[in-house]
């Protein structure tokens, strides 16, 4: 009867526990669709984009290059989940603070209102360096879709606290433009996975 | 045998207890649903972006407009603890009277504030001055 009892308490306890240590050694997995062209594996791959971060500067994909990236969606005005996912992001932000190759990339969603000198208050209100973490704007149906390619909802919608709709997702671009890895920002544990997720894609060299 | 019943059902009594031990239960859901987000569940708010709310001077100096701003928002800067802030705050007018009493007393308590306790009357009253 006894034992009986230490087993139950046993396999409840044990179930609360992550089965991921026996992945820890394994790649990360590249996210996403792969079709076969010609015999080659092409794997779901970021496409090219051009947006302008607060300080005025040309973001493209040859800023990324050679770094791996975290990205995410939001607004300023954001009356709900942002902040949050702000914090996390500013998890990603002091933990690879002194190295250049982990850049941030935040695209707001609210383009009308938005301008670079609100992204500029709001990044500076954040007190992060413009090198290290861009908050970008840029043609509103680019953005849009460049959601749809990091697989992050983001849409318009009336109904919505503030008039949009969007997920606190932070997803993981390797220098490839392969998306990697991805986090709920509103689960700190899940971005617990993604800061090692990222320290992993930096030994792949 | 008794012992062991006895046993059973002090824990029982204490575990039941242990869970009621938040007086400011009602307000501290609220808190979390409506607050937290911005405010963060510690209070400490996001850097310059979003004011504390633990250990707060604006909290304490302001405790008569506390159910306007939860009810109407806030737009414009305003210092906390010797710091500028200037983000617009979205008001949640859904909460009536007695929820806002409970997360005002929530907030008034929690991460150290000791702010005082606010009625359901003076709520009443201030929701009717800022109209």
């Amino acid at each position: 009867m006894r034992l009986s009892i230490y087993l139950l308490l046993f396999c409840f306890f044990s179930s609360c526990e992550n089965n991921t240590s026996s992945n820890d050694k394994l790649p990360l997995p590249i996210l996403g669709e792969k079709e076969i062209v010609d015999g080659e594996t092409v794997y779901h791959t970021i496409s090219d984009f051009e947006f302008i971060d607060q300080d005025s500067t040309i973001i493209n994909n040859a800023t990324f290059k050679d770094k791996v990236y975290v990205v995410d969606f939001f607004f300023t005005h954001c009356p709900t989940i942002c902040p949050k996912v702000k914090q996390q992001m500013l998890r990603v932000y002091d933990k690879f603070k002194e190295d250049d190759r982990v850049v941030l990339l935040s695209h707001t969603i609210d383009t009308p209102r938005d301008s670079v000198p609100r992204l500029k208050v709001y990044a500076n209100r954040l007190e992060v360096s413009s090198d290290k973490w861009h908050f970008v704007t840029g043609d509103k149906d680019k953005i849009y879709s460049m959601a749809k390619e990091y697989f992050i909802t983001a849409l318009e919608d009336a109904d919505a606290p503030g008039g949009y709709d969007h997920s606190g997702v932070l997803v993981l671009v390797d220098k490839n433009r392969n998306v990697r890895s991805f986090g709920n920002g509103l689960n700190p544990e899940e971005v617990d996975r993604l800061l090692t997720d990222i320290e992993k894609l930096l030994h792949e060299g | 045998m008794k012992v062991k019943y006895l046993i059973l059902s002090f824990s029982i009594l204490f575990v039941v207890f242990a869970c009621q031990s938040n007086p400011y239960g009602e307000g501290k859901r609220i808190y979390t649903a409506y607050c937290a987000s911005c405010h963060m569940e510690d209070g400490q708010g996001l850097k310059s972006l979003v004011p504390p709310l633990a250990k707060s001077d604006y909290l304490a100096q302001n405790q008569d407009k506390l159910a306007c701003i939860i009810n109407k928002g806030l737009n414009g800067s305003i210092i906390v603890n010797g710091k500028e802030y200037n983000q617009p705050m979205a008001g949640i007018p859904g909460l009536n009277s007695t929820k806002l009493t409970n997360v005002i007393n929530y907030i008034n308590h929690a991460w150290g504030n000791n702010a005082g306790y606010t009625k359901i009357q003076d709520v009443e009253s201030a929701l009717k001055a800022c109209e």
